[in-house]
């Protein structure tokens, strides 16, 4: 007589407390044994890649925030960056730094994020709040710069929106070092911990072979023990000045990728050191050559013709367009006056800035590439993260196509979890750190 | 010697145009050569290309509002990286509107396996040999491909409450 | 009589304001998380903002053991039967909060795939806008939220897109996956 054993049928989501990020997997178990997977995504679907096609350029920046939501300024870096190449146009220095040092921090909280949430679901919940109260730290420098904590749309073609604020150094200094803190408070709380280490430890594991052919990028695959990082291979804006390593991991397993994100937060905290060393001054805030005037007054001499000394006044703005005024614009922005706005003192005092401003942000005119395609890759705080554009010569993009990091290893998903233990899907979703805006775009 | 001049050199023949914009080398080839093409991309040693990057497509129906003509209406693009030598490649397929189907490329990079299902969910461009083709981001009943420059961007299809 | 009609109309009030006052600070939420707006529910979640100074700091994971259902983020056509299933699941007395502007309206994603607004498939109670919206305005929302809790109202309107007015939600019932499907086929 023999017995027959049927496989089960095993459904985890869409919404389901171990999954932060929509997304449904059909597992086929074997006891506690995963025999099978299947991934299906899709729940978050946005059509960024649609909306991109019915906007201005300039207009593409709120929804490339909402791709990677937890590291939303190398989105705009990495599709600015791209319509720069198909500008083929170059910004200043300060722009540069100041790219950098924004993208670093958003690398920081990603990370931060994706280890915060894989220690809350395998029971550390103390962890999760250490590490939200670090990004909460960042989320003020953020906003401190941006006007926003998420959602900043900060980046513009061919520059940012505006200067760092008067006595930011030491404020990001400072903040630095709380952050440290919090890094060295949740490294004793988790590396040394016999149930995280057992759970992280031999389980999710991708060879380095089969991480390249699925075309996985970042810290996955550098966990495997593959030293590629874009920020080396193909240094774009100042990453070429900073010295920084790519930390590896030997296995590919869950635990070698939370050791690459805990080293690589320490090499973005040393790469914003670093640039704060290097950056070229910018205007000094508080120096004032002229008046400061509000906008409104500043229109009305400009169309009364009183205009004396006016080109030497200053425009006191509101709130959330500081940093944008001539005496910052020159240092952020790039002089092309087809690409970047006028500083807000042109457009408030004379025709031709106001011409100007109105001819970027009108539609059918605007900021208009030749015909013509580039692809620009970034290092994403999960991987390569390339922008597509094809321009037809308008001022709308043709195709605006996103390669996300999660997306391949979304993809090799079911390579890491065939064979291994129920529980062990826990671990590995969270060091895959999905997020859903950028999956399913 | 760089890819792009390795590749036309190798398959003179198969190549339609080449050009480097800002920086970026780009083939054209013919459907019919796109596996051998890629096989050697892959397999050869000067070249080495082991990442697949990026598969998409591009809809060039009315192009830049009907003043530029192309033959055909879809072009599938192919992003490939190589690691040892740290060069890229991109690589175009020109597909025609009547019969939207290209060979897969599941068998040589696994990468392309969803990368081909969200191309056949978007533009509706079929992979020949492909194992697994069905739609990636939107749900099964969705009629019409949604990123194809005729698919209006606000054309919903609800699956429960009132449509609108 | 009358009388005795007040005293009783007098215990069931005070009794409803006792129910509706421990309601109130024992809220059990459903996180239904999808989007960006998930990153600002840790954060009003998590020590800076705290969430738990409510006695909203319990999220339940189970539709089954909840009464608030937190929609946070955008919802998808593909995603609205998970939603609304989820929503049925709950046991009376239930609120829903919108959570961003995407549940609130669709926001800026007006395209083929997104829902404009979950009122169009559940009622929905407090609407927090905000693309995301910060801590201070959620724990507004919520306020707002214990205010309607400790009424004792609930929401029962859909909003219908076609005629942009609201309707009782029963009489938008029915109208399904299958339906759908017949419709679009014929």
């Amino acid at each position: 007589m023999s017995t027959q054993t049927r496989s089960m049928l095993l459904n985890v989501g869409p919404s389901h407390p171990a999954m932060h990020g929509v997304i449904r997997l059909i597992m086929e178990l074997d006891g506690e044994k995963i025999k099978g997977v299947d991934v299906e995504i899709g729940y978050l679907h946005r059509a960024f890649e649609k909306m991109c096609e019915t906007v201005m350029y300039t207009q593409c920046f709120p929804y490339t925030d909402r791709l990677n939501y937890v590291s939303p300024l190398i989105n705009n870096v990495g599709f600015a960056l791209t319509v720069e190449k198909l500008l083929g146009i170059d910004i200043p220095e300060r722009a540069k730094y100041i790219r950098v040092i924004m993208s670093e921090i958003s690398r920081v909280s990603d990370h931060l994020t994706c280890i915060g949430a894989t220690a809350m679901e395998l029971g550390a919940m103390s962890v999760f709040l250490y590490m939200i109260k670090a990004r909460e730290y960042l989320y003020e420098l953020v906003e401190e710069i941006t006007g926003a904590r998420l959602t900043i749309s900060y980046v513009r073609i061919g520059g940012v929106k505006a200067d760092l604020t008067a006595g930011f150094t030491d404020k990001c200094f400072q903040k630095i070092a709380d952050v440290r803190k919090v890094l060295i408070e949740a490294d004793e709380l988790l590396t040394r911990n016999r149930i995280f280490f057992d759970r992280m430890k031999d389980t999710g594991i991708i060879s380095k072979e089969d991480a390249i052919a699925h075309g996985i990028t970042g810290p996955f695959l550098r966990g495997s023990g593959v030293a590629y990082d874009v920020r080396k291979a193909n240094p774009y804006l100042i990453y070429d000045r900073l010295d920084f390593e790519v930390p590896v991991g030997t296995k590919g397993d869950n635990l070698d990728r939370y050791f690459v994100r805990m080293a690589e937060m320490e090499q973005s905290l040393r790469m914003i050191e670093q640039c704060f060393q290097q950056i070229p001054d910018g205007a000094i805030a508080g120096e004032l050559t002229g008046c400061l005037i509000p906008a409104a007054q500043m229109v009305d001499r400009a169309k009364m013709g009183q205009t004396d000394g006016l080109i030497e006044d200053e425009v006191d703005l509101d709130p959330t367009l500081q940093g944008s005024t001539k005496k910052y614009s020159k240092s952020i922005n790039t002089d092309r006056r087809d690409v970047a706005l006028p500083p807000k003192e042109e457009t408030y005092s004379n025709i031709e800035g106001l011409m100007n401003h109105f001819k970027l942000v009108m539609y059918g005119h605007g900021i208009r590439p030749v015909v013509g395609e580039a692809y620009f890759p970034v290092e994403g705080a999960n991987g390569e993260l390339g922008f597509y554009i094809v321009s037809d010569g308008r001022d709308q993009p043709w195709r605006v196509r996103v390669h996300p990091p999660c997306f391949p290893i979304m993809a090799a998903l079911p390579k890491c979890l065939v064979g291994s233990m129920m529980a062990d899907l826990v671990p590995t979703f969270g060091s895959v750190n999905m997020i859903a805006g950028e999956l399913d775009r | 010697m760089t890819p792009l001049q390795r590749v036309q050199e190798q398959f003179s023949k198969e190549v339609i145009e080449t050009h480097t914009f800002r920086g970026d080398e780009t083939l054209m080839i013919h459907p019919s050569a796109l596996k051998v093409i890629a096989k050697f991309l892959k397999e050869t040693a000067e070249l080495d290309f082991n990442f697949l990057m990026d598969l998409t497509a591009v809809d060039y129906l009315f192009f830049a509002g009907g003043r530029i003509q192309k033959e055909f209406r879809f072009e599938v693009v192919y992003h490939f990286y190589s690691l040892k030598h740290n060069h890229r490649l991109r690589i175009k397929v020109p597909v025609d509107e009547k019969s939207p189907e290209v060979d897969t490329l599941t068998d040589l990079w696994a990468s392309a396996d969803w990368y081909e299902r969200e191309v056949w969910d978007m533009f509706g461009i079929r992979f020949k040999g492909h194992p697994n083709l069905k739609r990636i981001l939107m749900y099964e009943q969705f009629q019409g491909h949604a990123l194809r420059k005729d698919y209006p961007f606000n054309k919903r299809q609800p699956l429960i409450g009132p449509k609108y | 009589m009358s009388f005795m009609s007040s005293a009783s109309n007098f215990f069931t009030s005070k009794m409803s304001d006792a129910l509706g006052w421990a309601r109130k600070y024992s809220i059990f939420q459903y996180p239904f998380v999808t989007a960006c707006c998930g990153m600002e529910y840790m954060s009003t979640a998590a020590g800076h903002y705290d969430v738990d100074r409510f006695g909203a700091g319990f999220p339940r994971f189970s539709p089954r053991q909840s009464d608030v259902l937190f929609v946070v983020g955008t919802i998808s056509h593909k995603m609205a039967p998970v939603l609304k299933t989820v929503y049925d699941q709950m046991c009376e007395p239930k609120w829903v909060v919108a959570f961003g502007v995407c549940t609130c309206t669709g926001g800026f994603y007006d395209n083929y795939a997104t829902v404009m607004g979950i009122d169009t498939i559940i009622p929905v109670d407090i609407y927090i806008p905000g693309c995301p919206p910060r801590p201070e305005n959620v724990i507004d929302g919520l306020m707002k939220l214990q205010e309607k809790i400790q009424k004792g109202e609930q929401s029962r309107t859909l909003y219908d897109p076609r005629t942009k007015i609201g309707r009782p939600a029963h009489l938008q019932q029915g109208y399904s996956v299958s339906q759908h499907i017949k419709e679009s086929s014929s």
